[in-house]
Order: structure tokens, then sequence, then C-alpha cells
């Protein structure tokens, strides 16, 4: 059943008659599969990959490196809960090695997000230290190569 | 002097391919879907196109020894140990070919001649038949049957051996049909070749693209090996067609007398490849099951969309084809395939092109993406109601 799963995280358009076609399972088994995983959360939501550098909307996103104090039996839950409970905040890991949090903003200008850095993220209490960078250029999300162009190369040959 | 009289009748007489006319066709086209050509969508992946950039830079431009890098001859030996039970010495039993098809001709130059017969089942790969026309021995086609699911029975082997056969090809999985031979199939035709002077040339190059079982050489057992060539190669398990690799084994002897026909025609395969395929057999495993899971959705779409268009349509377990039966349309192989170009702008290969039991037939291939395919089936369907 998990293969219906890498089928959406890959096209979450598929339908589930589609789905079934290439599994060659009974289309109800597929729906009632679905059903399953979206109320147990396991899928948690579909969304659409876009290359917002084509249009004309104005948008940053920001990667910031957060240090943290960890609150006593709570560890880092509550502190990233006050931080990605923003909506500005897409992205928020706890991660291993030199910092602690990695929080990935998006915002309409550098201007934005910088705003939100110094008078939201900063001033929380247990937030140590920040350290903003800024993306240049998304080549490749979500496994996905934005500017990739798919040609068909194979010639006519005989075989 | 005219050149043509100066060319051999038995190289003459082997026709050109069949569908050369469609592919001009499709030139002069736009928006052709094509599930004609028989290769990978799929790009080589990055990891083997690393090593063989990897291989240039640090100017690996030398010619290999001439049965290939022993290093790749090892780990071919460890593949065909771990995957399908086939023991052979890196050092004698294995060759290095350029692509599958350098190793059934130089099996069958090395093998036959005039005089002798080789067993080919049909529908099959061209080269088969071409490649015994070239050396002057006959070609004996055996029709496979769709009520057999495209299998080759041991009546139907049995039947057609004389005492001038040498070899006979067993090509499953099979291009053009998809199907397989499993173990107890295979078992049959052991009974009837294990105490014949017959090699046998098991052409195994779609092995990892078995979608029902596990792929079953027929030289795995214990009384075939030594009478068996293996031919495979990486152009469809790794995606790797234009790198042009193959490989032979089987019993020294004769991969002794085909290495010196390797050794004047061709040297050696190419050093760039050699190193790449060595990337490819220890570190792609991942990507060969993504490719064989993504071809098994493509192959269910595909027969689905055959089958929903109301062809009957044997369920390949192979390869990556599907080989409906268009008879109820009325049309022949080539002006179904020819109407479907012309009308819904989609290619698919006459049946006839691989032998004429294949009249009837179709070949669409299911390596193209699966936004392809889905369209190709609609469009398949609108011809196939008019019909």
């Amino acid at each position: 059943m998990e293969e219906i799963l890498e089928i959406l995280e890959h096209n979450s358009k598929a339908t589930a008659d589609e789905i079934a076609v290439m599994l060659g399972l009974p289309v109800e088994e597929v729906e009632a599969a679905i059903k399953q995983y979206e109320a147990d959360k396991v899928i948690v939501g579909y969304s659409t990959l876009i290359n917002w550098d084509k249009t004309q909307k104005e948008k940053v996103t920001a990667l910031i490196e957060v240090k943290v104090t960890p609150q006593r039996g709570l560890g880092f839950d509550k502190i990233a809960d006050r931080i990605y409970k923003y909506p500005e905040v897409t992205a928020c890991y706890l991660m291993s090695g030199g910092f602690d949090l990695t929080v990935i903003i998006e915002g309409r200008t550098m201007k934005e997000v910088a705003l939100f850095v110094s008078e939201k993220l900063a001033p929380l209490e247990s937030v140590l230290s920040t350290a903003t960078h800024f993306v240049l250029k998304k080549f490749k999300d979500k496994g996905t190569i934005f500017e990739e162009k798919v040609v068909d190369r194979r010639e006519q040959i005989f075989l | 002097m005219i050149m043509k009289d100066m060319i051999l009748d038995k190289i003459k007489k082997v026709p050109p391919s069949g569908i050369r006319k469609y592919f001009d066709l499709i030139n002069e086209m736009t928006d052709v879907i094509s599930l004609g050509v028989g290769e990978p969508d799929f790009i080589t992946p990055w990891n083997i196109r690393e090593a063989g950039i990897y291989s240039l830079e640090t100017g690996h431009t030398q010619y290999s020894s001439n049965a290939g890098f022993i290093e790749l001859r090892e780990e071919i030996s460890k593949y065909l140990a771990n995957k399908f039970d086939l023991v052979y010495n890196p050092e004698d039993e294995i060759l290095v070919t350029v692509g599958g098809s350098e190793g059934i001709d130089a099996a069958l130059r090395a093998l036959v001649g005039p005089g002798d017969e080789v067993i080919i089942p049909e529908p099959s790969f061209v080269a088969y038949k071409g490649c015994t026309a070239f050396t002057g021995a006959t070609p004996v086609t055996i029709e496979l049957k769709q009520e057999d699911d495209f299998k080759l029975t041991a009546k139907q082997l049995e039947e057609a051996i004389t005492e001038k056969t040498k070899v006979v090809i067993i090509p499953f999985p099979n291009n053009p049909t998809g199907a397989i031979m499993g173990r107890d199939d295979l078992y049959e035709l052991v009974q009837v070749l294990k105490n014949k002077d017959i090699v046998v040339l098991s052409d195994e190059i779609y092995c990892e693209l078995t979608y029902e079982g596990k792929h079953t050489s027929i030289a795995s057992f214990p009384e075939m090996k030594d009478r068996t060539l293996v031919i495979n190669g990486f152009s469809k398990s790794f995606a790797m067609t234009g790198w042009r690799l193959g490989y032979a084994c089987g019993h020294k002897d004769l991969i002794n007398e085909m290495k010196k026909i390797h050794q004047y025609a061709i040297m050696c395969a190419p050093t760039t490849a050699q190193d790449a395929a060595i990337e490819a057999l220890r570190n792609s495993e991942e990507d060969v099951t993504m490719m064989s899971k993504e071809y098994n959705r493509r192959r269910r779409v595909a027969i689905d969309g055959f089958r929903k268009a109301g062809f009957s349509c044997y369920e390949p377990k192979g390869a990556f084809y599907v080989f409906p039966c268009i008879k109820k349309t009325g049309l022949s192989s080539e002006d179904f395939c020819e109407k479907l170009l012309i009308e819904q702008k989609v290619l698919v290969v006459p049946g006839t092109a691989f032998g004429e039991c294949g009249e009837g037939y179709v070949r669409a291939c299911y390596a193209s993406s699966m936004e392809n395919i889905i369209e190709a089936m609609k469009r398949i369907k609108e011809f196939a109601d008019k019909y």
C-alpha cells in the first residue's frame, strides 16, 4: 500500500482510478487506503510545487539558523511550537550540529523577512541567536528540477 | 564494376528494417507519441554517468584487455551469482561485449555455418534471424502462440529439432511479446535439450524487468550450464543503451573462441562504458528497482488501455512491451500502424516486424512517461471505436 503514497508524493493529482490501474488493485481498496492515510495524517495535505520566479509575484525565501535554550522537561518542542505557528514559517526542523533549529521563512520582500527576524523571532526569550541566509535561486525543490527541459532524445532506431 | 553484384547474396537477402517508412512519416509530423522505440526513456542514473565522467577526467582512455577489465568481469560474476544463481569464472567464462548484440553475433559466428540450423522462436528480436543468415546457417522458426502465453513449449521445440540443429535461441523475457519462462516452463525444455549436442543461446537482456516472480536463467539448471551461453548487458537493466555494453557467459572453450572474433573485429568494449558499468553493478540496485517498479505501473496502464479499447491483450510479465491482438479491426498489422500514426499520431510497431507470425498483432513499448501512455491509450481507444 505504500506504493500509493509513492505515486501521490510525485503526483497528488493522480486519481484513485488511475492508481488502481497502475497497481493492479480494486479501486475501492485504493480509495479506502487513501481515506485511511488521510485520517491517520500519514497524508498530511496536498500541495502544488510552484516556481514563483516565473510569475510577477515578489517572493523571497530565507533559511534561518536559530540557537535556543531548551526548556526543562520540554526540550525543544515548546520553543519550536512558538516559532512554527507563525504563518511566515514554511518549515521548521530540529537539527544536530552547530545550531538547534532550521527555520525556513517566506516573505514578500527581504525587508519583510528581516522585520520578522528582528521583531518576532530574535526577541523570543529562549532564542540565543539567529543567522539569516537568503535563497538567491532555487534550482531543485522537493525532488523536482525547476528549469529541467524534458527532451526525448531517443532516435528512431529499430530493435 | 557494379557494386551490387559484388555483395554476397546471403547479405542482400536479409531484408532491411520493415518500419523505416513509419520513421520517415514521423519526422514530418508533430505531437506524435512514440511507443515505437524499444529503449528505456530513463536516462542512465547519475552515479553511473558520474563514474563515466570521472573515468574520462582521470585520463582512463586506453584499451582494456580483450575480454574486458577483470574488475568488471568480477562484478558481473558476483552479480549473476547473487541474482540468478549463475556461477561463472571471471577469468575465462565471461566476455565483455559491445552490447548484447555483439555477443549474439560472435556466438553464432563461432558456432554455425552453412548446413547448420538455428532454432528461433518468433515473434522475437530481429537480430537472431539476420545474424544467423549472415553466417550462412538456416534459421528455423517456431511460432509462439498467444494461447500458450507466448511461451516456447517442449513439444514445439522437440518437433523443430533435426540432425542439423546446432543452436537454439531462448529469448525471454521476450521482445516483443513480454512473455517470460518460469522455472517450471524451462524445466520442460531442459528435458528435451539436456542430452543433445545443441548449444542454447539464452538472451536475458530484459532479466531485471520481470514483473511476476524472479527471472530464472536456463543456465541455472546444472545439466544446462555447460551447454548454454547467456547473453546479457547493461542497456535495459541500467538504462545504458547508448553506452553499448553487454556480456556473454558460458563454457570457457566457447568464450575463448568468441574472444578471438571479438579481438579481431572489435578489440575491446569501450573503456569509459566499462568503468561506468562497474559503478552500475556496485551501487545501482535502488535505481534498477525504481525503474522496474515504474515500468510495472505503466505496464498495467497499457494493458488496461488496450483492453478497454476492446483488444485482446495478453498480460506481458516481462520486458517493456505489450503485444495486443488487433485482428478485430480487420486491418493488417501494417495498415493498423500506419492509420494509427496518421489519424491519432501514435506510433506502435507492426507485429510482422518480428516475424511473419506477428501478423494480427502490434508492439507498443511502454518505456515512455506515464502521461504519454495515458494520452496514447486515450487516442488508441478513439481509433478503435472507429473500426
